[in-house]
């Protein structure tokens, strides 16, 4: 292909300069748009000293099979140096289903750990102190059940519930809009989160009740300006409702977390960080006249893009995870998961996870990238990229407060038709050789056999004899008290963690409480829409 | 075809997404494709048990059957609907299956009786042409 012949477009199809100078930034003011490192609006990043002070979190998102040998792969992790743990569910516990319920079958364990009860919660965090180590927890409709869980197991312990800290993803609105898993309808899902939102501003002061997420919505389809404006709309929403619940912004805003993709287009993404800060430091300061400087910084985690990766030439798949990785970290992320090369097969193996963890100590301590605060700043390129996306989430983000804010806009399919279309363009585009996919669309070569971790089956007989134990060694009596008051308090306004936690403690599964709760919240069903 | 000779009607695929799994980004892509392409296309959306994706194939009369499945129950999920189909004497539905499915599972399926197992690279033109060619012997 003749150069001329390339698009000069971003992965997201926003065409690019052949060289940007000066005149690019002739309406940029460096005080209203930049500031330094660590003052507002933190385009910039959220700390003067950035990776000086402290690197980032290298948190690798791992779960497999059943808590045991979850449990087995967090140890080893830890001894290799990670320094946090971040849980992924299997379908089913994300579903809020038992293990041995019949929506369950082929599905245990094979996305993630299977999560069915307070004891395999207890397992899954055996020997890892959770007054150290910070937990993130992916884990959206049932996050409330399976929080419970965690500050039960917190609890037996001995840590005091002011000591915990972690993540909790519970982000319920992206489910909606891009992931679809879902349980409840939207609104009484929304006030569960808000439940959350209040009991931790109460409670669990260092924890981060919600992780506002773009990763999946970019990982649907859409383009980097989608994934940044749906993403900080939604973080809106989850304001909106906490503030109607009767919090201040100040109470909860500094411990609302954000979430994004790392994708291919190195700039592209980097630039999304920045107007990430921006947006929000703005939005919390005018919009919601937060006063704390800590309700104003937009602290994210990043994860490189599970969707990039190829089932061609999986060895290519490190050298994308670096390059995005590089990205997140220029674009002051607070902590990174690196996918590992195999993970368009399966979930990883261990030594496939070992090289990805290996590549953010490489970044961290090999590449230099961490010496200095935003080194990209005052790049015309990035100056300019960094106004533009500003604008253009801007404009989604207007259009969606003029729909009557996020639910509104889901209820009307916009988000989700927005990306659908996205991604239906970027595969037309790749379909007709528009834009390259090393080893997939051009320069294909022969196969490259790596070895894959296989999920056994026994993990699901395994999870349904332990739960079929449980049942018979706990006190039903307890168990349906414990619900029905669950009911109850569903059913008014009171906030329903407590409940929860009372009934993780009397070991009813996160089948019966989600059960429990669908019996007064209901289910919601997506209409199908292409 | 001659130019006399009267259009044939539109092949008809339901595409579905059984299983807990919510990534439907690849079942709306092909789903689009298939339409783009000239096909009926229904769509049942998520979570759909084989009974259901069986009993919609039936309902609208469909030719081709495309499940989506990324979450590795193809195992537990696509064997049933192919004794479904088989039980209610449906064995002419083609049905295609696209996602994570490891080479050793597709044979595994062919051999059931799936018409063809397209993995992750597989392009919308290759995916088109099969469906084609699969359902013009039948028409």
């Amino acid at each position: 292909m003749k150069a001329a012949e390339r698009p000069f477009t971003t992965i997201s199809g926003v065409p690019i300069e052949p060289v940007y100078g000066p005149e690019h930034l002739a309406g940029m003011d460096a005080a209203r748009d930049l500031g330094a490192p660590g003052a507002f609006p933190y385009t910039r990043g959220i700390h003067r000293d950035m990776y000086r002070g402290k690197l980032w979190t290298m948190r690798q998102f791992s779960g497999f099979a059943t808590p045991e040998e979850t449990n087995r792969r967090y140890h080893y992790l830890l001894e290799q140096g990670q320094t946090g743990l971040s849980v992924a569910f299997d379908l089913p516990t994300l579903m809020g289903y038992d293990a041995d319920h019949p929506l369950s079958e082929g599905e245990v364990g094979k996305c993630g750990a299977s999560v069915s009860s307070l004891e395999d919660a207890e397992i899954l965090f055996r020997g890892i102190p959770l007054g150290e180590v910070t937990v993130s927890m992916t884990i959206n409709s049932p996050a409330a059940v399976l929080w419970a869980m965690y500050l039960a197991v917190a609890e037996q312990q001995g840590v005091e519930w002011s000591r915990v800290s972690g993540t909790l993803q519970n982000d319920i609105l992206k489910e909606y809009i891009a992931q679809k898993e879902y349980i409840f309808p939207p609104r009484p899902s929304m006030r569960l989160v808000t439940d959350t939102i209040e009991f931790g501003a109460r409670h669990v002061p260092r924890f981060n009740p919600i992780s506002v997420s773009g990763y999946h919505i970019r990982e649907a389809g859409s383009t980097a300006v989608q994934e940044l404006a749906f993403t900080l709309r939604d973080g809106f929403e989850y304001v909106d409702w906490a503030l109607e619940r009767g919090l201040s912004i100040d109470e909860f805003a500094p411990r609302l977390s954000f979430f994004f993709n790392a994708h291919n287009d190195f700039f592209e993404e980097i630039v999304k960080y920045r107007a990430a800060r921006k947006i929000w430091a703005y939005a919390m300061r005018e919009r919601y006249g937060a006063r704390s400087e800590r309700s104003w910084k937009l602290r994210f985690h990043a994860q490189t893009a599970g969707c990039s990766l190829t089932w061609q030439q999986p060895y290519n798949n490190v050298v994308r995870t670096a390059l995005q990785a590089m990205a997140a970290v220029l674009g002051g992320a607070q902590s990174l998961h690196t996918n590992s090369l195999d993970e368009a097969y399966a979930l990883p193996s261990e030594q496939a996870v070992t090289i990805a963890l290996r590549t953010q100590q490489i970044l961290a301590h090999e590449s230099g990238v961490a010496n200095t605060a935003d080194p990209l700043g005052g790049s015309y390129f990035v100056e300019k990229r960094t106004l533009e996306t500003e604008e253009a989430a801007n404009r989604y983000i207007q259009q969606i407060d003029q729909m009557g804010g996020m639910i509104a806009a889901i209820e009307a399919g916009f988000p989700q038709a927005e990306i659908a279309a996205a991604s239906y363009r970027y595969q037309r585009e790749i379909e007709t050789g528009e834009r390259t996919i090393v080893g997939v669309n051009r320069y294909q070569s022969g196969d490259q056999p790596i070895e894959l971790l296989e999920i056994d089956e026994r993990a699901a007989e395994h999870q349904a004899a332990k739960l079929a134990a449980l049942r018979r060694r706990r006190s039903s009596a307890r168990v349906t008290e414990t619900l029905d008051a669950l009911k109850r308090a569903a059913e008014g306004a009171e906030n329903t963690m407590p409940r929860l936690l009372d009934a993780v403690r009397a070991y009813a599964t996160l089948g019966e409480i989600c059960e429990a709760l669908r019996s007064v919240f209901g289910a919601y069903q997506e209409t199908p829409r292409l | 075809m001659s130019a006399q000779a009267l259009p044939s009607p539109p092949i008809r695929v339901l595409v579905a997404k059984p299983g807990l799994d919510g990534h439907d980004r690849g079942a709306k892509i092909i789903a689009r494709a298939l339409r783009d392409a000239g096909m009926e296309v229904i769509y049942t959306g998520l979570r759909q048990t084989p009974e259901m994706i069986v009993s919609a194939a039936l309902q609208e009369d469909v030719e081709v059957i495309g499940l989506s499945i990324l979450s590795g129950a193809h195992m537990a999920i696509v064997p049933r609907v192919m004794e479904l189909l088989r039980e209610k004497d449906m064995g002419d539905v083609k049905v295609v299956v696209g996602g994570i499915i490891p080479d050793e599972d597709a044979g595994a399926l062919k051999r059931d009786g799936v018409a063809a197992v397209f993995q992750p690279g597989a392009s919308l033109e290759s995916i088109v042409a099969f469906i084609r060619e699969a359902c013009r012997g039948k028409r």
